[in-house]
This record gives C-alpha cells, structure tokens and sequence, in this order.
C-alpha cells in the first residue's frame, strides 16, 4: 500500500520536477567531470614524479591517503574557508578525494612494469622520456585507467555532499527530501546518481580494456 | 677496440666490485668473461655502455673516453641482450627489432627489409613471426628476437649478459651455433658473459677469468687450458675438463715412450726375437742417431725371414707421423689410418720420442675415467 502511494509520489515529483532533476543531473556531472579532469592532470604527473624522485614517495602517497581518510563531509567544510560557498569549494575537495587512486594507480602502474624491459630499452639508446613514452605509460595505461575508474566512482557518489555547501547536483534532492521528509524526492535524487555511477564504471571499464595493450590480453 | 685502462667500481655502498681492470678487446674479438657468481662480470660489462658508471680510470671506444659520449648516442651504436631478454610486451616482434632503427629515423622500407633479413638469419618465418607478440613466442624464438633486435642498428660492439642462461640445454646449444654463424659473417666486437666455461670455450676467441673484481687471465681457451696462469684458473676450468677436450692434450701424455725400436740392419731373427721379448707385433726403424726410417711388422717378416738378410728390405715407410707438438686429438683422428695401428712420434729432427697406439690412447682416457669415477664415489 505504501509502496504503491511512494511509487505514485515517485511519478509526481518527476512530473512537476522534471527540468529540475536534468538541471540537478547536468550540475552533478560537471561536478565529476571538473573534478576528475584536474585529478588526472594533477594525479598523473604526480603519481610519474614519485617513480623517479624517490625521497618525496612516501611524503606525496601520504598526504593523499591522508586526504581520503577525511570523511567528506568534514572536507567540504575545511574548503569553505578557502574557496567560499559553491561549486569552486565542492570541485577542489572533490579533487582532493578523487587524487590517492590516481596517483598510486600511477605510481603502482610503472613501477610494476618489468624491470628487464627497461634496463633493454635504456641499454639500446632510449632516452629517459622515450622509456617513459613508448614503455612505461603504454604498459601503466590499463592500471592508471582502474585508477581513474575508481576515483570516479567514489566521485560520483561523494558529490552529492555538494548540494551541503550550495553546489548543486542530484543532491539537492536527496537533502530537500530528507528536509521534508519526502522520500520520493530523496529517491529521485538517489536513484539517477546511483545509475550515473554504474555508467561511468561501465564506460571507463571499457576505456580500461581498450586502452590495455593488445600483446599484454591473455 | 674498447680499452679498460685502471677501471673500477665502487658502489654507493662503498662495496669495489671490480678493482683495476687494464685490458683490451680487439676488433671484431669474441671475449667471453667468466668467473664465479659476484665476481663482477656484469658490472664490467654494463660498465661499457654506461648503463653502470664507472668511478675511476677510464674506458675508452676507438681511443674516445665514452665519458665524454653521449651515452644515448654511445648506447646506439652498442647491441644489448640480456638473460631477461626484456622485449617490449605491446610491441610486435617485427616493432621489436625495428625499434632503434626507427628511432635513429631510418626509412620504412630499409627498416622493413631489415627486419626481414634478420628474422631469416636467426630462422623464424616473417609471414609467421613478425605481427606476433613476444607472448606468443617461446623463450628461446624470444631470444632470437633479442639477438637480432641488437643488431638492428648494425652497432659495432654488442654486449650479452648470460644470454642463454635461462634457456633449455639444447635450445641454449642451438643459439650459441647461431651465434657463431653470425659473428663468422659479421665480425662483431662482442662481450660476452656466462659462467658455463664450456659455452666459454666454444664461443669465445679469448676468455677472461675473474675473481672478486679483479681479472687473473686473459687468454685464447687453448692457452688458457693448456697453461692456466693461476691456481684458481686451473681450479675454476677444471682439470677433468682438459681431458674432454682432447685438442688441449699435448700427444706427448697419450704416446708411450720408448717404443720397441731397431736399426735396419738388424737380422730378421733377431728382429722376431725382440719384438717377443717386448710383446709387441711391430718395430720402429731408426738410423743411427735414432732418426725414423719406418715400421715393420711381425706378419711380413714371418712372411719373409728365409727371403731376406736384414730387416732393411721389409720397412714399410710410416705414412702418418705426428710432431711433438701434436695433440691427442690429431692422434685420435689419424689412429684409424695409420698402417699397423701405430703412429710414431718425432721431434723437430725426425728423433723418435715415442708411439701412439690404440692401447696407448684407450689407458690415457681409461684413467681418466677412473680418476672421475673415484671423484664421484668420494662424494
Ligand atoms: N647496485 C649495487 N650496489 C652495491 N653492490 C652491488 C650493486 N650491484 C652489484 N653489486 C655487487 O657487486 C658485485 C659484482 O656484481 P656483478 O653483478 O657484477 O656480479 P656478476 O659477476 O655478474 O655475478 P653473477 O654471475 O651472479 O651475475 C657483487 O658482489 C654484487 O653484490
Ligand atoms: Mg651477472
């Protein structure tokens, strides 16, 4: 019975919300997508840089679990101070979170590449930017891409913390649900963001199979 | 000519692992380093293409101190191949070997042709091998692949690191036959590094022995068999290992000495006489001063003692007659021709010193054996 009332709630609110949600959807994934663009241009020269510096590894892979390890919320509120109340505040912490799979699937990725290889391609005349080019990031790709389809995941979820500073997204429904105790509208906030995970996941899943060389495919 | 002059390493460790090497490696040379696990055979070697710095001395290419190369340059011109045979897993085998020549900028067809040529050299079908994958591959097609990647670029020198060592006895025997059919052909300058000393004395054209970072000998593997300069180099060939290569066995260790010999006016009982007192079926001739003259034997003179005066009229001329200088190898070769089974031996005057016999041979290695099987029993 009230199953069958919150399914016809459901359909109202998308009904009467409709704009809104595409609005809220559109908002959320600008969230993701900034976010993310800024963790991979960050992350991955980071993650490169600590495979060859060595003493500054363990500094930068801390300070970035560090960071995750910071419940999201209390993230959020650190970044208010710095950025003010909007999207700018919820990009930079979502950045921040979306950085240590990044960066150690980066690092991770390059060391694993076999040593032999390497010590072939150097001992043949490449140079240390060809080795890194030709060798070391054609061979890390499939890692570094897991990497990228994790952090995007966790993003697409954490962002709907956004809607607490003012940012938008599929959270603003969620938090107007939970406000007046609608539970369709927290569905309706709930249900697209958790389809936009698992699309994201699918897609970026591909990229990872697609970007992993084909001499490597068993 | 690479050049070693005062050359060591010290590690960052403080650890020398090899300590004033002086030496030369020829043009178009073959030198096999050799020596136990840790001896620094790797370091020398790396330290050629710089790939491992050296910290002292200098170490010079065709008079040019690679110091002050460009190690990128330097590298290009020098082949590479590792035990690991480190091939680029994404790369096809035909991407493979064309890797150094496409990054050197040579044309594609040159480079395909090039590619072509050497799959063929080392025997692996371009229809079949060139768009596969190194996984696709077995370990020893894969380091086929990795000796012919390092000639691509036609380097002069080529460096290989225990090459075969992580390959199957007969694989690893068909890949040093390979090798030596290549370098008969191109005449590379290569240095080499194994610690099977039978795979040194096959390839190398000298061999140098090491031990704790320092060189004891560097030598062809004959001088090096035949005239270890060091305890621990006779020790490190091993003695049994003389004995299986009979070309290092002077004729003089496998020669009985003094034979049953007579003059040629010997009469034919007296003759009969000695070779029974000697237990022997055949006598060496000599002059006077002991020079050879021929061989007769106990069947014609019993086939002719009531013909003849003296045993002149029956020699038969030795047609196969080894110096001194002979190894057990010539004998065995020529044992089966020699007229009567025997092979005298003679110095630079034509003197007789002694005679190889099938028995004579047959004892030497006997004994060996014998040696060997007490060797084992011991253990
Ligand atoms: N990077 C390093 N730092 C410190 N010591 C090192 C280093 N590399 C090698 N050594 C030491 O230098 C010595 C020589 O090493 P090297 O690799 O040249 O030996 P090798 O003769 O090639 O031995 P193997 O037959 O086992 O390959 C060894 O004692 C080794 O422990
Ligand atoms: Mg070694």
């Amino acid at each position: 019975m009230r199953s069958e009332s919150l399914w016809i709630q459901i359909v109202q609110q998308t009904q009467m919300r409709w704009q809104d949600l595409l609005q809220a959807l559109y908002q959320h994934i600008q969230l993701v997508f900034f976010s993310m663009l800024i963790a991979i241009i960050i992350g991955i020269p980071l993650g490169i840089l600590i495979t060859r510096i060595k003493s500054i590894e363990g500094t930068v892979l801390g300070v970035a679990g560090i960071l995750q390890t910071i419940p999201s919320l209390a993230l959020l509120g650190f970044m208010i101070p710095i950025f003010g109340i909007g999207i700018k505040t919820a990009v930079a912490a979502l950045f921040l979170y979306s950085l240590l799979p990044i960066i150690r699937n980066t690092f991770t990725g390059i060391k694993d590449v076999n040593k032999s290889t390497i010590e072939a391609a150097r001992g043949m005349g490449m140079t240390d930017y060809q080795i890194l080019s030709k060798i070391e990031l054609p061979l890390s790709l499939g890692v570094i891409m897991a990497g990228i389809r994790t952090a995007t995941v966790i993003n697409v979820g954490t962002a709907t913390l956004a809607a607490f500073i003012g940012a938008g997204g599929l959270g603003d429904f969620i938090f107007l649900g939970i406000a007046r105790n609608i539970d369709a509208l927290v569905l309706i906030g709930a249900f697209p963001a958790a389809l936009l995970a698992l699309c994201f996941d699918w897609l970026l899943g591909l990229l990872e199979r697609v970007s992993t060389p084909r001499g490597l495919k068993a | 000519m690479i050049t070693f002059n005062r050359v060591s390493k010290t590690y960052n460790d403080g650890f020398t692992a090899v300590k004033l090497l002086n030496f030369e490696i020829k043009d178009g040379e073959f030198l096999v380093l050799i020596g136990p696990s840790g001896c620094g055979k790797t370091t020398t070697m790396k330290m050629i293409n710089r790939i491992i710095p050296h910290t002292q001395g200098t170490i010079s290419i065709d008079g040019n101190d690679i110091n002050k190369l460009d190690p990128v340059m330097l590298r290009r011109n020098i082949g590479y191949v590792i035990q690991q045979i480190g091939l680029l897993p994404h790369y096809t085998i035909e991407e493979n070997i064309a890797l150094i020549p496409k990054l050197m900028k040579w044309n594609n067809d040159k480079i395909r042709n090039r590619v072509t040529e050497l799959l063929h050299i080392v025997g692996l079908e371009p229809e079949i091998f060139a768009k596969r994958y190194p996984r696709e591959l077995s370990g020893g097609q894969q380091q086929r692949v990795g000796v012919v990647r390092a000639l691509a670029a036609n380097p002069d020198i080529i460096l290989m690191d225990e090459p075969f060592g992580a390959l199957d006895p007969i694989t690893r025997e068909q890949l040093q036959d390979e090798l030596l059919r290549i370098q008969a052909e191109m005449r590379k300058t290569i240095v080499f590094v194994t610690h099977d000393m039978d795979e040194a004395i096959k390839l190398g054209d000298r061999i140098a022995v090491m031990k704790e970072g320092e060189l004891l000998q560097l030598d062809t593997p004959d001088k090096l068999l035949s005239n270890p300069a060091h305890g621990f180099v006779e020790e490190f060939i091993g003695k049994k290992r003389i004995y299986q290569n009979p070309e290092f066995i002077p004729v003089t260790d496998v020669m009985r000495e003094n034979p049953a010999t007579t003059l040629p006016t010997r009469t034919p009982a007296l003759a009969m006489s000695f070779m029974r007192q000697r237990k022997t079926d055949t006598l060496i001739i000599g002059d006077g001063n002991g020079k050879l003259l021929g061989i007769i034997s106990a069947y014609d003179l019993q086939a002719e003692k009531d013909k003849i005066k003296t045993v002149e009229e029956i020699i038969k001329p030795a047609e196969i007659v080894l110096e001194q200088s002979a190894t057990a190898k010539e004998a065995l070769l020529e044992i089966a021709h020699a007229p009567f089974g025997i092979i005298p031996v003679v110095d630079e005057s034509r003197r007789i010193v002694g005679v190889v016999t099938r028995g004579s041979l047959l004892s030497m290695f006997a004994s060996q054996w014998s040696e060997e099987k007490g060797e084992i029993n011991e253990k």
